[in-house]
């Protein structure tokens, strides 16, 4: 065991460690972004216009289509290059935006899915009642598009996560990172890449129960079989 | 003579090539009961979904209280109505439907409670008391807390008839509401119905395929035929003496 040293292994700990609240930084604020960014696309979607309707399709389609490092090469790298409109964004910023707006086009899916589960029945009763517009969004059909999708929106949450490394290809310097330029000052990289690992894993594995936790309780609570499929 | 509150005239309706409704004309007078029979595809339900603004007729006028329905006068001339001439006109009109189409994600008393304090503005307070009240009426006085999804078709279908009377519509429009019940439930519904007939001033539509209640709580009874009223009188002329061929095929169905 030439090529393993546990010396090597607790030393590095604390080194890549420095990195982890970038990583999950990225994670929590690109995800946020994405929230907010698929409502604006469920909602740009709903637009009675053929036209519109379908630019935003392929608007969308195209963000989910092409790669996400591209994604965030384009925005590090090309996007200051265009005149007037670019903007040298820093790694983190980058990462934010990249991830954001890639994932903000899977949860515009989960939130359509999750609005068009809620009966027809509903939005008539709604208006029998003669609810606004928008109190019919607020108080009868939001409230329950929302709750069964939240453990598909956990899900990406994860997904999300696990895809942050990317970024340290544009200087991220999350936990990757710090485990690269680690691995290089002691020309060994296992111990500090198996750290990053058990990193991941440590942190989704707990996730991925809570969630499923979460979707049998949902179930329960809401009487319905409204269970959300997996989009794809 | 009193002004109908409701007034149909030469109302049509299709859903694409197929004409459901071929030039319906009907007067509801206040407090009237009115009972809606006839073959299934009849049209029978698109007549009150149209009076509920759930569907809009293809041809024809539906006037509430003297008031276009489905035109407005804009600069003069009649256009399309809007959401707001509908929400306007639409706050007289209660409707129970087949399905209940209760808000599953609140209690039977904030089913209740939702709609008056939201789009009507009333106080918290005093709704909350008129819709205890109501839901005693329907006789689930000692459910108020529960969620829809605890309840038995029939008592959900009594929670939906409280919801819409808390509104205190001029018009309350039934759509085939014992349909979806199991058998042993439909008398406690039709209780709660005849109870607001016989004491409740407001004007009622009931599409039912109940005959005998309809023979009990109806002023009126029309029935539908292919898209047509095919007949129309008190109750008993309809249901009991109708010399119609058609009319008395349909009821054979529902005598043993």
């Amino acid at each position: 065991m030439n090529y393993w040293s546990f010396e090597r292994f607790f030393e590095a700990w604390p080194y890549i460690l420095k990195g982890l609240h970038i990583t999950v930084g990225v994670t929590i604020s690109a995800f946020l972004f994405a929230l907010f960014f698929g409502l604006v696309w469920t909602f740009l979607r709903r637009i009675p216009e053929r036209h519109i309707n379908w630019i935003v399709t392929w608007v969308m389609e195209f963000i989910r289509s092409t790669p996400p490092l591209v994604q965030l090469f384009f925005i590090y790298y090309a996007w200051p290059e265009i005149p007037i409109v670019g903007v040298t964004l820093s790694p983190f910023a980058s990462a934010v935006v990249g991830f954001g707006i890639h994932f903000s086009t899977y949860i515009g899916e989960i939130y359509r899915s999750g609005i068009e589960s809620v009966e027809n029945g509903q939005w008539e009763a709604a208006t029998a009642l003669n609810f606004s517009l928008l109190d019919k969004w607020r108080l009868i059909i939001l409230p329950q598009a929302f709750p069964p999708t939240i453990p598909m929106l956990g899900n990406y949450f994860i997904i999300m996560f696990k895809e942050v490394p990317l970024a340290s290809t544009i200087g991220l310097t999350g936990i990757l990172h710090m485990a690269n330029s680690f691995g290089s000052e002691h020309f060994n990289l296992i111990e500090a890449l198996t750290i990053v690992g058990i990193i991941f894993l440590v942190l989704s594995y707990p996730s991925a129960r809570l969630i499923k936790k979460l979707e049998v309780k949902l179930n329960t609570r809401f009487d319905k079989n409204r269970v959300i499929e997996p989009i794809e | 003579m009193t002004k109908p509150i409701v007034e149909y005239k030469d109302v049509h309706k299709s859903f694409g090539d197929v004409e459901v409704l071929k030039g319906i004309d009907l007067d509801i007078f206040p407090a009237e009961k009115i009972a809606v029979i006839g073959p299934s595809g009849s049209g029978k339900t698109t007549i009150i979904r149209m009076l509920m603004t759930l569907e809009e007729p293809t041809d024809g006028d539906i006037i509430v209280d003297g008031k276009n329905l489905w035109k407005m006068d804009k600069h003069g001339k009649m256009v399309e109505a809007d959401e707001k001439h509908l929400r306007e006109i639409r706050g007289d009109i209660g409707m129970v439907f087949q399905h209940f189409n209760l808000f599953p994600h609140m209690t039977i008393l904030e089913n209740c409670m939702t709609a008056p304090i939201h789009v009507k503005g009333e106080k918290k307070k005093e709704v909350k008391k008129r819709s205890i009240d109501m839901l005693e009426r329907v006789g689930l006085g000692d459910k108020i807390n529960n969620y829809p999804s605890q309840l038995s078709g029939g008592q959900k279908q009594r929670v939906a008839m409280a919801r819409a009377l808390v509104m205190r519509p001029k018009i309350m429009l039934f759509d085939e509401v014992t349909s979806a019940l199991d058998p042993e439930l439909v008398g406690e519904v039709l209780e709660v119905i005849r109870d607001i007939a016989k004491n409740d001033d407001m004007a009622m539509v009931l599409v039912t395929h109940e005959m005998d209640f309809a023979l009990d709580v109806a002023d009126k009874v029309l029935f539908l035929d292919d898209g047509v009223i095919a007949e129309q009188g008190s109750a008993s002329d309809v249901i009991e003496h109708s010399e119609n061929p058609r009319v008395q095929e349909f009821l054979s169905r529902f005598r043993s």
